[in-house]
């Protein structure tokens, strides 16, 4: 294919079209059945429930019930629909969510590519989420999805520059946007001299990190920023009209790109795949770093959904005052801050 | 907003004129939402019409009756005790609450009055009811605003009441026990130990709901300001229990019109709050839920010893005339006219229940407000479906 359009893909693209599937396969599907089980059996203790109870010893096939439920469902589209754009709605927002996978470093050599401007692809990457979004939403030809896919444009459009503004701020200190460079940054650091533990840039971006946090739950549509799909007003916002394979694709969007994205917070602000005592360059970290890194991930992915079951929802005014009135301040007062103490110290 | 008094009769007489206003048409100005029958946040099948301007509604009614059961009709083929098996139906959520008012009224007509502990134990069952139905309102409006978790915790502490409703009845959700003249059983044995315990618990759980939802900063930032209903406009459509007395409303039907329970001997205290809004709505019903408590809680001190049924005849004839009893329902006013002539069966029973006066003023209270606060109002106005439609 490549040869038949008398191209010549740079070494990164070769590698990226071969590693991105199977990398998909070996790495996502049992991540994402971990996480998956994990979150699911989290928020049913915290509502005192016992969650998945039934599939496999306590529940751990849930997801293969799941998927092999919905696989049968009948894949239904309402008669006004716009049939493709429907059809290819779920795709592109799965397709954002996989993209940003690849640039998440596990290890010194783990991972699937190293980009220059790692985060910056991240960040790109993560917007076109909000087209499949918004294409769901209008596609669907249901007042209910029209309503939540525009609200879901609205909000992630506002929640998109608080969320890179307080990356900024990690990438001044790190001095590099190459996510294997900020996860060296981190672990080859010093606190005012001394180098125990790195420098993990939770201890002097922790503005960042909290505004990265919030942008990143509005961002995911959870609650408290879950007004596109605001069960409760809008039945299932842009879902509405989706069944079958096509609801998964999403119902797994949702599930995946908040790994995705705690995992991308462990790489900004816990340093990654570095755990203190060892040299980052060890060869071991290959095979511990993404252990290390799903372990952070983890406790990430704990605090979103923790938020998320904790809090009533905003209404949609009230978080466009939030992210334009407070964040986005917040967050350049915090890259300006950054900035001075990057210079001075 | 409508101030004066006559302006606010104008404007109901006004919709009152074109009740049906043409919100089912489309029209290039804006959208029409239909939310409902079938709609996660309206518990049933209530179905609302929303003009919309974008997101904010310009005119809002909502369709009652897809439930309709006629009730008031069925009662006229049933004899008076099997009465008490359709009414349980009305507020599902506090069922014994439905059967008082009903019996109560019946007893008026026949002149019966039932015996001191009948009655302390009916003030009992009727105040476990409320907090049976309110502990899941509580529940409830936080999963209407958003919050996910509240309604679980409201599912698991509710169970502990239902279970002391149906030891005593052999009923979890209809409990059908009440009866001309008395009740069908007494208490069973360790009963009272049991339900004082429960009531510990019950008050643990008001003071979760209160950090967790009713302090939360995000719901107060949803409910505070938010449907606001001024004191006359709530007397104005009638509204009745703690829609009215969020609005600044003392009244309260178990201290200023009790009929046949026993409020009036025990030292409690009616919650009133001046603000009108949602929130305020969500306080009173938190008050009022412990207050419940504190009733509950001296009721079971004080239950005097005696026969639990007065001497009624074996087949019920209730002698020709009319009643008109009601009681403070978790909802409301909830009433029931009987009129008899002489028969096993009532002539005509008219049942005034709390919700689906509550639910008139709903047009006059959407208009302007968004989306997600018609889900709020409607959440905090809390109505049972089966209250609505009987």
């Amino acid at each position: 294919m490549i040869s038949v359009l008398a191209l010549d893909p740079a070494w990164w693209q070769q590698t990226f079209l071969i590693k991105v599937p199977i990398g998909l396969l070996a790495v996502l599907l049992p991540a994402g059945t971990i996480v998956y089980l994990y979150l699911f059996k989290a928020v049913s203790f915290m509502q005192s429930r016992l969650g998945p109870m039934e599939a496999g010893p306590y529940g751990s096939m849930q997801l293969l019930a799941e998927v092999g439920k919905w696989l049968q469902k009948e894949d239904i589209f309402p008669t006004k629909a716009d049939k493709f754009v429907f059809a290819a709605a779920p795709f592109v927002v799965l397709m954002s969510t996989f993209l940003l996978v690849v640039i998440i470093p596990a290890g010194p050599d783990a991972m699937f590519v190293n980009l220059d401007a790692g985060i910056y692809f991240a960040m790109a990457v993560s917007s076109v989420s909000v087209i499949g979004i918004l294409m769901a939403g209008w596609a669907s030809a249901n007042k209910y999805s029209l309503l939540g896919g525009i609200r879901a444009a609205g909000q992630l459009i506002a929640y998109e520059l608080p969320l890179i503004l307080a990356v900024v701020g990690v990438v001044i200190q790190a001095g590099t946007m190459n996510m294997q460079g900020i996860v060296l940054a981190q672990a080859e650091g010093e606190i005012l001299g001394w180098g125990g533990i790195g420098n993990p840039f939770i201890l002097t971006q922790f503005i960042g990190f909290f505004i990265f946090m919030v942008a990143v739950q509005a961002e995911l549509t959870q609650a408290p920023f879950d007004m596109p799909v605001a069960e409760s007003e809008l039945v299932t916002g842009y879902l509405t009209e989706y069944s079958g394979i096509r609801f998964l694709l999403f119902f797994i969007g949702e599930f995946a790109s908040a790994g995705v994205f705690s995992a991308i917070a462990a790489v900004l602000f816990f340093g990654g795949w570095y755990i203190p005592g060892i040299d980052p360059a060890n060869d071991i970290f290959n095979v511990i770093g993404p252990l290390i890194l799903a372990g952070k991930m983890m406790v990430i992915a704990f605090l979103i959904f923790w938020f998320r079951f904790t809090f009533p929802r905003f209404r949609e005014d009230q978080l466009q005052r939030l992210a334009w009135k407070f964040l986005i301040p917040l967050s350049l007062a915090n890259i300006a801050l950054t900035g001075v103490l990057k210079v001075v110290v | 907003m409508v101030s004066t008094e006559s302006e606010q009769m104008a404007y109901i007489a006004a919709q009152a004129a074109d009740a049906r206003v043409n919100v089912e048409v489309e029209t290039d100005e804006g959208m029409t939402l239909n939310l409902g029958p079938q709609h996660p946040a309206t518990h049933g099948t209530l179905r609302i019409i929303a003009k919309l301007d974008g997101e904010k509604v310009v005119a809002a009614e909502p369709i009652m009756g897809y439930m309709h059961r006629g009730y008031e009709k069925l009662t006229e083929v049933r004899t008076y005790p099997q009465v008490t098996t359709l009414v349980n139906r009305i507020d599902w959520l506090g069922s014994f609450a439905n059967e008082v008012p009903f019996i109560l009224a019946a007893e008026q007509l026949m002149e019966v009055e039932a015996p001191p502990r009948a009655q302390w134990i009916r003030t009992l069952l009727f105040e476990l009811s409320r907090i049976a139905n309110i502990s899941l309102f509580l529940g409830d409006m936080a999963v209407q605003v958003g919050a996910t978790t509240p309604v679980f915790y409201a599912f698991r502490d509710r169970e502990f009441v239902l279970n002391q409703i149906e030891r005593v009845t052999g009923g979890r959700f209809h409990p059908n026990f009440d009866r001309i003249g008395g009740l069908k059983d007494d208490l069973p044995k360790g009963w009272i130990e049991e339900t004082g315990s429960v009531i510990g618990k019950m008050r643990d759980f008001c003071d979760e709901m209160e950090e967790l939802v009713l302090g939360n900063e995000i719901f107060q930032a949803r409910t505070r300001g938010i449907g606001v209903i001024p004191p006359n406009v709530a007397l104005g459509y009638g509204l009745s229990g703690a829609n009215l007395r969020a609005s600044g409303v003392d009244w309260d039907i178990r201290r200023d019109a009790n009929v046949g329970l026993v409020y009036d001997e025990i030292d409690w205290k009616v919650w009133t709050h001046p603000d009108g809004d949602s929130f305020s709505r969500f306080w009173v019903r938190l008050q009022e839920t412990r207050e419940a408590c504190n009733i509950i809680e001296q009721l079971l001190g004080g239950i005097p010893a005696g026969p639990i049924m007065a001497k009624v005849p074996r087949i019920i004839k209730v002698p020709p005339g009319e009643a008109y009893v009601a009681t403070e329902n978790p909802l409301g006013e909830m009433g029931f006219y009987i009129v008899s002539q002489g028969d096993l069966t009532p002539f005509r029973v008219k049942i005034r229940s709390a919700s689906f006066s509550n639910m008139s003023i709903t047009p006059w209270l959407l208009q302007g407000v968004f989306v997600p606060d018609i889900i709020s109002i409607l959440a905090s106005l809390y109505f049972i479906l089966g209250d609505i439609d009987r």
